[in-house]
């Protein structure tokens, strides 16, 4: 199968007629092209959006206040009210898929600088968290430490300072560690500082914030036990889009909202944002194979037809290798032979032009800075053999045809045709 | 192919024996073309039977009828049928590649049939730079190669003018003279003559079977 013999013909046989060849060869390497190329794009708007929730705890859902639209056990409709930490309990309790329940508070940024060290200033947004905060958002500690359950207990004025703020509010190569920031009128000492995981450049809010223990925001800004808002994380395994509903009944109970009152809580399903965006990866997917696959259907039509034209100009010469005693299926296979190399090598140059112009791509790319929702255009080598088992079959489909119409020309017909 | 069958032989009944040189004869449209696909392997018969060399031939698929005409027969065609991206020498060589012979082997016989028919120093040229003569002497030499039990010539001159037709005749006979058997369709009667058996048919029955004096074709060269 592999003779050296086999190898010549197919060779001499498809270097006959140069130009057809490499016109057929063509039409495949094209398809390849645009598959590869497809997939790549898909890949790097997928690469892209994936990096905005990139450390993100994705099975998440953010919960907050909003004002009650209907009269429930004597209270009046239009009433403002707050969550609080007995709801947190409370949904531990009710909602044991839960993994992490964060209450939050914050202090709504005003026009004016609410962070003071020294002479310099800054507008912050400042955040009263649980220490379990960092896991569901993307940052990590890059100097010092976050602050723990001593902290919370003891209700230490200590905060955790984003990275931006270090260069804002600090010299160059200053100890940051057990300064203190007048924060809104308190003072509070660093402990640490952060950096988000998927930095990319930094924009105007990222790496600026400042995390606080949350029963220390509380007494410093008299919050009481009052509850800004919430993050919560359900368990691996369960979904927080199904829990939603649970969560939002244990608080509309325990707030004495009306249970049919849609607009008294608000909430954000990260999950259901994400999985739309997966789907949305999904089906981008299914688009790049599907226009890929009909571009190569093209291809290989164009060479199953060539291969219907050589065995049709080669019919004499088939008549006379089958008269000279060639076995019929030494003639299928070697037309099978010629169309699969023919495929193969295209298709191989098709790969290779995809890669070089991906390579291209992320040059370009890297060259001028990160582009919005566009990251590292790639194919995996699960993609490139998946189009060369593609390349394989297609050849043995586009060679199939020719191969069997080659043997049903008897040789005595073959040798007729003058 | 076509619906209408058309009955070409009816009722053919002759043996060979082994070193004859048959000539079967006849106008166009006598069977003799017929009788030779049949004979070749390329034809199937619808009735009767045909034996070569105690086998009896019928109902052969494909591969079977491919491994018999190549270990059995030799082919000779009036245009040649040469394969004209090959050298003299790949054609000669390509029924022993059909026997999977062995690349060095190949070239080896290949090249001691193409001195048997004079034509050693053009083993590497192409078709297309052979004269008709030689192109013809190569097929031969092709035919020959597998070392067939018969040669089958179809109008083996038919495409040659006369000098170069006396050249391959004679090369035909000297072949026969080694013991090997072979048939000749022609219409030409000096070529028949150069026959030792001539077999005349007509309408696809035999009209006469007779063994005559051969001619030498070297005295014509």
């Amino acid at each position: 199968m592999f003779s050296k013999d086999r190898w010549k013909e197919i060779l001499e046989v498809l270097s006959s007629n140069v130009m057809r060849t490499v016109a057929t060869a063509f039409g495949v390497g094209w398809g390849i092209f645009i598959l590869i190329i497809l997939l790549a794009a898909g890949k790097g708007l997928e690469n892209g959006i994936r990096q905005d929730f990139n450390g993100v705890a994705t099975n998440t859902m953010f919960m907050w206040t909003e004002t009650t639209s209907m009269a429930h056990e004597g209270l009046p409709e239009g009433r403002n009210f707050n969550f609080k930490l007995e709801d947190v309990e409370l949904l531990r309790q009710n909602v044991p898929e839960l993994r992490i329940i964060s209450p939050r508070n914050g202090i709504r940024m005003g026009p004016e600088d609410n962070v003071i060290r020294g002479t310099e200033t800054g507008r912050y947004r400042v955040f009263g968290d649980y220490p379990e905060i960092i896991e569901q958002n993307p940052m990590y500690v890059a100097h010092g430490r976050f602050f723990n359950y001593n902290d919370i207990n003891e209700k230490r004025k200590v905060v955790v300072i984003g990275d931006g703020i270090r260069n804002d509010l600090y010299e160059e190569g200053e100890e940051v560690l057990g300064t203190y920031l007048k924060i809104s009128g308190v003072n509070f000492m660093v402990v640490g500082t952060y950096k988000e995981k998927t930095s990319n450049g930094g924009g105007e809010n990222s790496e600026r914030q400042i995390f606080m223990p949350f029963t220390a925001f509380s007494q410093a800004y008299n919050r009481a036990d009052n509850v800004g808002w919430m993050a919560i994380t359900a368990k691996d395994g369960s979904s927080i889009s199904e829990l939603s509903e649970a969560v939002i009944s244990t608080v509309k109970q325990s707030r004495k909202v009306h249970p049919d009152d849609e607009r008294a809580i608000g909430f954000f399903d990260l999950y259901e944002q994400f999985n739309r965006v997966e789907s949305l990866f999904g089906a981008l997917r299914f688009v790049a194979y599907f226009v890929g696959i009909l571009v190569l259907i093209s291809g290989i039509i164009g060479v199953s037809n060539i291969m219907l034209i050589v065995i049709k100009e080669r019919t004499k010469e088939i008549g006379i290798r089958r008269a000279l005693g060639e076995n019929p299926w030494s003639i299928r296979l070697q037309i099978l032979m010629e169309s699969i190399f023919l495929t193969i090598i295209s298709g191989m140059v098709g790969i290779i032009f995809g890669a070089l112009s991906i390579y291209g791509i992320n040059t370009l790319l890297e060259s001028i800075g990160p582009v919005d929702m566009f990251l590292n255009p790639s194919v995996s080598i699960g993609v490139v053999v998946s189009a060369l088992l593609i390349l394989i079959v297609s050849g043995l489909l586009a060679g199939f045809i020719p191969a069997n119409s080659a043997i049903r020309v008897r040789p005595i017909e073959a040798l007729r045709t003058e | 192919m076509g619906s209408n069958s058309l009955h070409v032989l009816k009722g053919i009944n002759f043996s060979v024996e082994e070193g004859e040189l048959v000539a079967i004869m006849g106008s166009s449209g006598s069977g003799k073309s017929t009788l030779l696909n049949i004979l070749g392997m390329l034809d199937e018969l619808d009735e009767g039977s045909y034996d070569l060399d105690g086998v009896p031939i019928k109902n052969l698929n494909e591969t079977k009828a491919a491994n018999y005409r190549n270990k059995f027969l030799g082919f000779v065609f009036q245009s040649f049928n040469l394969i004209n991206y090959k050298s003299a020498m790949e054609n000669v060589a390509l029924p022993l590649y059909y026997q999977r012979v062995g690349r060095k082997e190949r070239q080896e016989k290949a090249l001691k049939y193409l001195d048997q028919v004079g034509l050693k120093e053009w083993a590497e040229h192409l078709p297309s730079e052979l004269s008709g003569g030689q192109k013809q002497r190569v097929a031969i030499a092709r035919a020959m190669a597998a070392e067939p039990k018969v040669l089958l010539a179809d109008e083996p001159t038919g495409a040659l003018d006369s000098t170069t037709s006396y050249e391959v005749m004679d090369l035909i006979q000297k072949i026969n003279d080694q013991g090997n058997t072979i048939l000749i369709v022609t219409h030409e009667p000096d070529i028949a003559d150069m026959c030792k058996r001539i077999v005349h048919l007509k309408d696809g029955i035999i009209l006469e079977d007779k063994k005559i004096k051969q001619v030498r074709a070297s005295e014509y060269v």
